[in-house]
């Protein structure tokens, strides 16, 4: 039992950045009918927007310290954060533990920003062209991108720990009635848990119960008649396409802990998170979420030593097993609306 | 001749000339000046890939460029055809005829079984179908395969390995008939040094011999059912004819002709790992194919050999290069230039690539061929030669791409 719910867990983790993901994506192709290739890479440059924060914060000058001497019996030289100097030495030491969480106030704007920048940018022009143009142009620009990221931050990954608070692991199994270290879990990936839900929740609750979402969702199920009815429908499209963007950057930000950021982390999240759209089913954003978390624990179960003893290697396979047997049998995916993307 | 009209022919002999001649025609500045060490593409390493990644690419352009299924994962098969070859390296000889031959038919074997699944659907599933199937056997090939692929260290030859039809004064790499690979023949003249090597000769002959194929199967009958399947498949199935057999041959075909590549390219080097098979390898064939001008006879080859151009000239520019070619300038504006390129040469030569591939989809889909077209045309008409040049090349510019 106990084993079970460590597995759960441990793919409540990975389920949750591919939910997110495959969320932002359904959203782009609900409302554009656009198959967006460079998804990914917004994830990374999300958790890039993470270890900019870090750098940001941690901006230091040099300051001389005459009455110190080094090794060498030269004068003093050490690095002191800007932000020392104007909030203190102890509250810019606890502002750049924080400095994960504390970059979602970058994510956000910067986000929106690149997400309507590709929007008007460059798929606005490829909406009358096949498919199969815009996963091209989409491929193209997440190569960029992610040069891009590789010029300016370098090839390696780059560590963003946790808060001190979070970081570290807890003995879930005491609280759950289990004995002592039967399920010990690192805290953070229990925050991701927690934060992806919250996202989750406060884009469904936009789409639900704001004016704009009811007009968006209009939008998505006959964008002609909205369009009729004298709505700038594509405007708010824009701004959806911005969402789904931030929705990924903020993904990315928050697995910066668990993922050292490096520049093909993108490449690495697409392929599972376009897998995870179909098995969801093509432009349904509740089955997007729910093939995210699923997929994720059936990994994470794939993983259990026992199964690996039967079927060796299926941990590898398991999610493209999955995709593939619900592509052959189901072809709308598990809860896709009927005609939506079904030849 | 030879079954071709005539254009198709001088297109086929100029094809033939180039790959023929390319030790020469790619060496243009002497070796030791220092245009010819960056610039020279005229070595064997390169050459060689120059061919099989163009036959790569004809084959993957008999399936996207026909039919219009985009295939995300065809680098499984040249990853299978590969593997094959080494293995026959290693239970048979060195002789490379079993290891092609093999590679080939293994390649073919497994495209039946990921084409008869993956065909079932069509569009974007048809894409993330193969890719799925192509990640699955790369994460196979890393794990539970490993007795077959050794894993990460790569499948080679080692001297304990059985090779029970090595005769004995025959050389330990890959050799046709006892010829090896490696050798060459070089001739010097006023410091230009030109190399001919068995090994790209052989590469240069298997990429003719597919050219010429894939120009026959474009013109055949055949090929105009997979075009008419391709503009409209629902038209076909109400006509009364089951698309599904011919589209299967063409993953078929197109499957066994990146095998041969891979069989090559283990022929080559006789080495091979996952990696190649890993989607990014995909991404990059259909990013040559593109690049080249999907549905043309001759944009793979252009378009594999320039992208391979580019990822071993380009990514061998270094800030000294720039610096000694843009000598003449004042200083200042010598290191304001190296500094906006540096970025894009060297390490960074995929963000060249990346930006060079979005410029072709967005404004040329047609690919590089369509460029050159637009611009014979352009001077046609300058020259008030409007008619007959104009014509050919309106009509060799692919329509539109079906969705």
């Amino acid at each position: 039992m106990d084993a079970i719910i460590l597995q759960i867990l441990n793919g409540l983790d990975k389920g949750s950045a591919y939910a997110l993901i495959a969320l932002g994506l359904t959203l782009i192709f609900g409302t554009l009918g656009v198959v967006n290739f460079a998804h990914g890479a917004l994830f990374m440059i999300g958790a890039f927007c993470a270890v900019t924060m870090q750098r940001l914060l941690t901006l230091s000058h040099t300051v001389i310290d005459p009455s110190q001497t080094d090794f060498l019996g030269n004068p003093l030289q050490t690095k002191v954060p800007y932000l020392a100097s104007i909030i203190g030495a102890d509250g810019a030491q606890a502002l750049i533990a924080w400095a994960v969480p504390l970059s979602i106030i970058l994510v956000i704007p910067v986000m929106l920003f690149v997400g309507w920048a590709i929007e008007r940018g460059l798929i606005k022009h490829f909406y009358k062209r096949p498919h199969a143009d815009q996963i091209l142009v989409t491929f193209g620009l997440a190569i960029v991108l992610q040069e891009i990221i590789r010029a300016v931050y370098g090839a390696n990954p780059i560590q963003s720990p946790a808060p001190p608070m979070f970081s570290g692991s807890i003995d879930l199994g005491q609280y759950l009635g289990f004995q002592a270290n039967a399920i010990v879990y690192p805290i953070w990936r229990l925050v991701y848990f927690g934060f992806s839900t919250l996202i989750i929740g406060a884009v469904f609750a936009f789409l639900q119960f704001t004016t704009f979402g009811m007009v968006v969702r209009a939008g998505m199920a006959d964008r002609e008649t909205v369009g009729m009815l004298g709505i700038d429908i594509d405007k708010r499209f824009t701004l959806m396409f911005g969402l789904a963007a931030a929705v990924a950057g903020l993904a990315g930000a928050m697995y910066a802990p668990i993922v050292s950021p490096n520049y093909h982390m993108g490449m690495d999240f697409l392929v599972l998170s376009f897998v995870v759209v179909v098995v969801g089913g093509m432009g349904s954003l509740p089955g997007a979420v729910f093939a995210g978390f699923l997929l994720g624990i059936l990994q994470g179960f794939a993983s259990m030593n026992e199964v690996k003893a039967i079927l060796p290697g299926i941990d590898q396979i398991v999610i493209y097993l999955v995709a593939i047997i619900i592509l052959l049998t189901r072809p709308r995916g598990l809860m896709g609306r009927v005609g939506v993307m079904e030849d | 001749m030879l079954g071709l009209t005539k254009k198709d022919f001088s297109l086929f002999i100029l094809v033939v000339a180039l790959t023929l001649l390319a030790p020469i025609i790619l060496n243009p500045f002497p070796v030791n000046s220092s245009l010819g060490q960056t610039f020279n593409a005229g070595y064997p390493a390169l050459l060689q890939r120059f061919a099989i990644f163009g036959i790569l690419v004809v084959g993957f352009n008999i399936l996207f460029g026909l039919t219009g299924y985009l295939s995300f994962g065809h680098a499984a098969f040249l990853g299978v055809g590969s593997y094959a070859a080494v293995w026959m390296f290693k239970l048979l000889s060195f002789n490379i005829i079993p290891a092609i031959v093999l590679s080939v038919v293994v390649a073919g074997l497994f495209s039946v079984v990921i084409g008869y699944v993956s065909l079932r659907r069509s569009g974007i599933y048809f894409s993330i179908l193969t890719l799925a199937f192509a990640q699955m056997s790369y994460a196979l090939a890393y794990s539970v395969l490993t007795p077959l692929t050794n894993g990460e260290t790569g499948l080679q030859v080692y001297p304990s390995d059985p090779q029970v039809l090595a005769s004995v004064g025959a050389p330990s790499a890959p050799h046709i008939f006892g010829l090896p690979m490696a050798q060459s023949a070089t001739w010097s003249g006023g410091g230009w040094v030109f190399t001919f090597e068995v090994g790209y000769y052989l590469c240069a002959l298997m990429l003719i011999l597919a050219f010429y194929l894939s120009i026959r199967i474009f013109r055949s009958p055949f090929g105009m059912m997979l075009r008419a399947i391709k503009s409209n498949q629902t038209r076909m199935n109400y006509t009364g004819l089951n698309a599904k057999p011919y589209m299967l041959r063409a993953f078929i075909i197109s499957g066994m002709y990146a095998g041969l590549a891979g069989g090559l390219l283990a022929a080559m080097d006789p080495l091979t790992g996952a990696e190649r098979m890993y989607w990014t390898a995909s991404g990059e064939i259909v990013v040559m194919a593109i690049l080249g001008g999907v549905g043309t006879l001759i944009g793979p080859v252009v378009g594999s050999g320039v992208i391979k151009y580019l990822e071993n000239i380009v990514s061998k520019i270094n800030d000294n290069v720039l610096h000694s070619a843009l000598r003449a300038l004042p200083d200042g504006l010598e290191n304001f230039l190296v500094n906006i390129i540096h970025p894009f040469v060297g390490e960074g030569w995929h963000l060249t690539l990346g930006l060079l591939f979005m410029v072709v989809v967005i404004f040329l889909p047609g690919g590089l061929v369509q460029g050159g077209q637009k611009l014979g045309a352009m001077f046609n008409r300058q020259s008030g030669n409007t008619t007959a040049a104009e014509r050919d090349a309106a009509r060799q510019t692919p329509s539109k791409p079906a969705e």
